[in-house]
């Protein structure tokens, strides 16, 4: 069998961690081949080693069929492999056309020869179906349109073997669509892909075969015609995976948490981000916001949590009114927030995980004696979450968090969230990014919060996990709220209608 | 014990040791080139006074030394304090001077304080007039967002130019063009440092620094002052997020690093050393040179302590050199060069990484 990429036996050790163990990776000419694995289970130092970003301590790479040493990531672009990163590494201020062919200028004399690269570009364009306007600014196209650019990047270059590193995290669910056709067509014009996920849905949509990883070890490579996607996920976690969320019976308590006539203006058009926002959560009931992704679901939080400023409306917290409280003051009165982005607000990733831990409670005469830390009691703190948490790094609670895998790091920030005993928990995509593991994990415990008789308020833009979390769907459009459904009684297909504007049942004021 | 050692010694803080080494050696090479091309026959000679620094004269030529390095250690201190809060403090040099004239002025001025407290009250209104300066570019890069690096060269102009103003209507000896000289009780006591290191110039100051490395090390290291400032440095966004003051906490930390760099005006000038203020349109040279020094202790209270004393022994080094025939501004630019390539300790710093990361990789193939 003919094999564009061999990776044999590959083991690569960090100090204190194995991240691969002997791994073997073999891709087909032609074919998507997905590589699955946990957050942490080595998927991305396998890729780095395959991209020369470090170089393994055992095992051989060929490329078709030969042997070579990939010592850095020109190597690996001269040998044909090109990767679509997670986090996209475009220059916002140039245009989509500058983007592409940065770094493999055409120039005549010293001076840029845009026509040629033009015309590549704008045939690669039509060839693959990959449609985009090459005099845009990267800074005004959308996420998936920025992705298109990275894939015509790739195949500018030349690349025959594609790596996509969790291609879909960032993508609305029409964008992942059209993301798998793309990918369909590039194999069928022979290039051959590698596909970063955790997404089992996407995997059995577009991969041919899989290989699974878990804990740096090969669990083993399998054809995804013939396997289920429950078979999938128990390799990949070693265990049996309920996609269903268990719930107790429904405990209604009093109102915890409501929100009045709330408005944002936007800052950066005249209309506001979020328009007269009114609900209520009740104690023991997890409240899911729904919406596409930019119709004023992160200003609102940032407004209810403090962070920016409201125009207008009022906030209560067990009928005291918050609205005017710094965030201490809120985080005192029990309100918890999960963070949307949890690299620029939930963490200070230069901070070691014991200090993470305590970076809203640091002051508390139980960390702190006439202002100094009491070193030893965060110490034992951040032990006892580590333990109950099961929050995994290379040093426990010495750990830099910045060298942590996301999903251990989302596990640090819920643990530290929930242990203060909130009354509100304000969670904002807290599974985006995060494995099947993880997200069975993450939803646990918001789970657990509700039938212990605490309020919730789940920001998601994953209809799954709407679906299956909430006890009540609050949508958004535009910054108002268009439906207030009831997660039994209504279909993925209505809620997305409500998404999209197309219906709404909140009568609108205005 | 074994393990506390083994983790002292760990790859982090021996890692920003040798960096800080490396970039010494680094620009003492360059200062040799440079030696080498202005006067090929006297090189090596000369390299070796440089060398030889403060140590040419014994005890006395460290004295020397620790005079040198008192006020650039004290704004090393100030710069690197506002690095942990992620504020670049250009402005010790404006902090430094008013602190300098508020000294002095009260050390010439109020001989009616008694003996044991003049120099103290001179000590702390210098502290308090360099918090002053370094208040404005906190408060204004707290409330409006003002870059604090254009507002503090601002507020070195402003700081120059008023103390020349100051200095002429009050303490001003037209005779010498420079400030009139400070009553004995304004001098900082010897406390027996002259026994050790004998030199007239050197006195107390010495210990006082000490002092101040110390309970800054203490700030940032142990409370919960220090963990917010280095938070707030690391991570603005996330400080908010957990409900630290970060405003409160950029005015603070200007304050302090005003304050620490106003002190240090007061100790240099107050040495008895007959060193005086002069009337001159030049921004005092101890507020920059508190930059590189900052930069080789890494912004490490006790790193900036030894960087400190390590450029004022190259300098005296710089006026020994003086017996050989070199132009002055070669000697000049040599000891610039010094101690600039002293600053890229944190390039170093990732280089030394790299190369212990490929060093432990060849080992592990040859074990093989």
């Amino acid at each position: 069998m003919e094999y564009v990429i061999e990776m044999n036996n590959i083991t690569k050790e960090f100090t204190g961690i194995i991240a691969n163990d002997n791994i073997t990776l073999q891709v087909k000419k032609g074919e998507v081949h997905a590589l699955l694995g946990e957050n942490g289970a080595g998927k991305s130092t396998l890729m780095s080693v395959l991209f020369g970003l470090y170089q393994p301590e055992k095992g051989e790479i060929k490329i078709n069929g030969k042997s070579v040493n990939i010592n850095n990531p020109n190597d690996a672009n001269a040998l044909g492999i090109g990767m679509v990163h997670q986090h996209f590494k475009l220059v916002h201020n140039f245009t989509v056309l500058e983007s592409i062919v940065l770094g493999r200028e055409t120039t005549k004399n010293g001076f840029l020869k845009k026509d040629d690269a033009r015309k590549k570009v704008m045939e690669l364009s039509q060839k693959y179906k990959l449609m985009v306007d090459p005099d845009e600014y990267i800074s005004d196209i959308t996420v998936g349109m920025q992705q298109r650019v990275e894939i015509l990047k790739m195949l500018y270059c030349d690349n025959n073997i594609l790596i996509f590193d969790e291609p879909t995290a960032v993508l609305t669910p029409q964008e992942i669509d059209e993301l798998m056709k793309i990918m369909k067509q590039l194999v069928s014009e022979g290039k051959s892909i590698i596909f970063i996920t955790h997404k089992l849905n996407e995997i059995k949509e577009v991969a041919d075969r899989c290989t699974v990883l878990r804990k740096g070890k090969y669990i083993g490579t399998i054809d995804v015609e013939s396997a289920s996607k429950e078979e999938m996920s128990e390799m990949m976690v070693g265990r049996k995976v309920s996609f269903a969320v268990e719930k107790q019976e429904q405990n209604l308590g009093e109102v915890v948490f409501e929100v009045k006539d709330l408005t944002i203006k936007s800052k950066h058009t005249s209309k506001n981000a979020v328009s007269d926002v009114s609900f209520k959560v009740r104690k023991g009931e997890i409240v899911c916001i729904a919406g596409i992704d930019g119709n004023g679901q992160s200003e609102l939080v940032y407004g209810l949590t403090g962070l920016t400023h409201i125009d207008c409306g009022n906030v209560f917290i067990n009928g005291k009114d918050i609205t005017k409280e710094s965030i201490r003051k809120r985080c005192k009165d029990g309100m918890a927030h999960i963070p949307e982005d949890r690299h620029k607000d939930g963490l200070v990733l230069d901070y070691t995980l014991k200090e993470n831990l305590v970076l809203q409670t640091y002051y508390l005469p139980k960390y702190q004696n006439h202002g100094f830390i009491k070193f030893n009691e965060v110490r034992e703190f951040a032990r006892k979450l580590i333990d109950q948490y099961d929050i995994r790094s290379g040093q426990d609670e010495d750990s830099l968090v910045r060298d942590m895998s996301g999903g251990n790091q989302q596990k640090a920030i819920v643990a530290r969230e929930i242990d203060r005993n909130p009354e509100i928990i304000i969670a904002v995509q807290p599974t985006r990014g995060l494995d099947v593991g993880a997200i069975e994990y993450i939803h646990k415990q918001l789970v657990a919060q509700r039938d212990a008789g605490k309020g919730v308020l789940l920001v998601s833009l994953e209809l799954d996990e709407v679906m299956n979390v909430s006890d009540r769907i609050l949508v958004m459009y535009e910054g108002e709220i268009v439906g207030d459904l009831d997660p039994n009684q209504t279909t993925v297909q209505e809620l997305g209608l409500y998404m999209s504007g197309s219906k709404r049942s909140v009568k609108n004021e205005n | 014990m074994r393990t506390k050692l083994s983790k002292m010694l760990g790859n982090s803080a021996v890692a920003s040791f040798s960096s800080s080494i490396l970039a010494i050696v680094v620009g003492l090479i360059f200062g040799l080139l440079i030696l080498l091309f202005s006067n090929p026959s006297q090189a090596f000679q000369g390299f070796g006074t440089i060398l030889l620094g403060g140590l040419q004269d014994g005890l006395a030529g460290m004295g020397n030394v620790i005079y040198f390095a008192v006020p650039i250690i004290m704004t090393g201190l100030s710069v690197g304090f506002a690095f942990k809060t992620g504020l670049f403090n250009i402005g010790a040099s404006g902090q430094f001077t008013v602190g300098t004239f508020v000294a002095i002025y009260i050390g010439v001025n109020w001989t009616w304080l008694p003996g044991y407290s003049h120099w103290i009250v001179a000590l702390f209104a210098a502290a308090l007039a360099g918090a002053l300066w370094g208040f404005v570019p906190g408060i204004l890069k707290a409330v409006a967002n003002v870059n604090e690096v254009i507002s503090s060269i601002i507020m070195n102009y402003i700081g120059m130019y008023l103390t020349n103003m100051l200095i002429v209507k009050t303490v001003f000896d037209q005779l010498k063009n420079q400030t009139l000289p400070v009553a004995a009780s304004a001098q900082i006591p010897k406390w027996g440092i002259d026994k050790i290191f004998p030199y007239r110039s050197v006195n107390g100051a010495i210990l006082i620094v000490i002092f101040v490395v110390f309970i800054m090390y203490i700030v940032i290291n142990k409370t919960t002052f220090g963990f917010e400032l280095k938070a707030c440095g690391k991570n603005p966004n996330a400080s908010k997020y957990a409900g630290i003051n970060a405003k409160k906490n950029i005015v603070l930390s200007m304050v302090i690093a005003g304050a620490i760099s106003g002190l240090g005006g007061a100790l240099f000038y107050l040495s008895g050393a007959g060193k005086y203020m002069q009337v001159q349109d030049i921004i005092a040279i101890e507020g920059f040179n508190g930059i590189p020094v900052a930069l080789l202790g890494l912004s490490n209270p006790i790193g900036i302590l030894f960087a400190g004393l390590f450029i004022g022994y190259i300098t005296v080094g710089g006026f020994n050199l003086q017996s050989f025939d070199f132009a002055p501004q070669v000697i000049d630019i040599i000891i610039a060069a010094i101690i600039y390539f002293s600053a890229f300790a944190l390039v170093f710093k990732n280089l030394l990484g790299r190369v212990g990361k490929k060093l432990a990789k060849r080992e592990d193939e040859k074990d093989e």
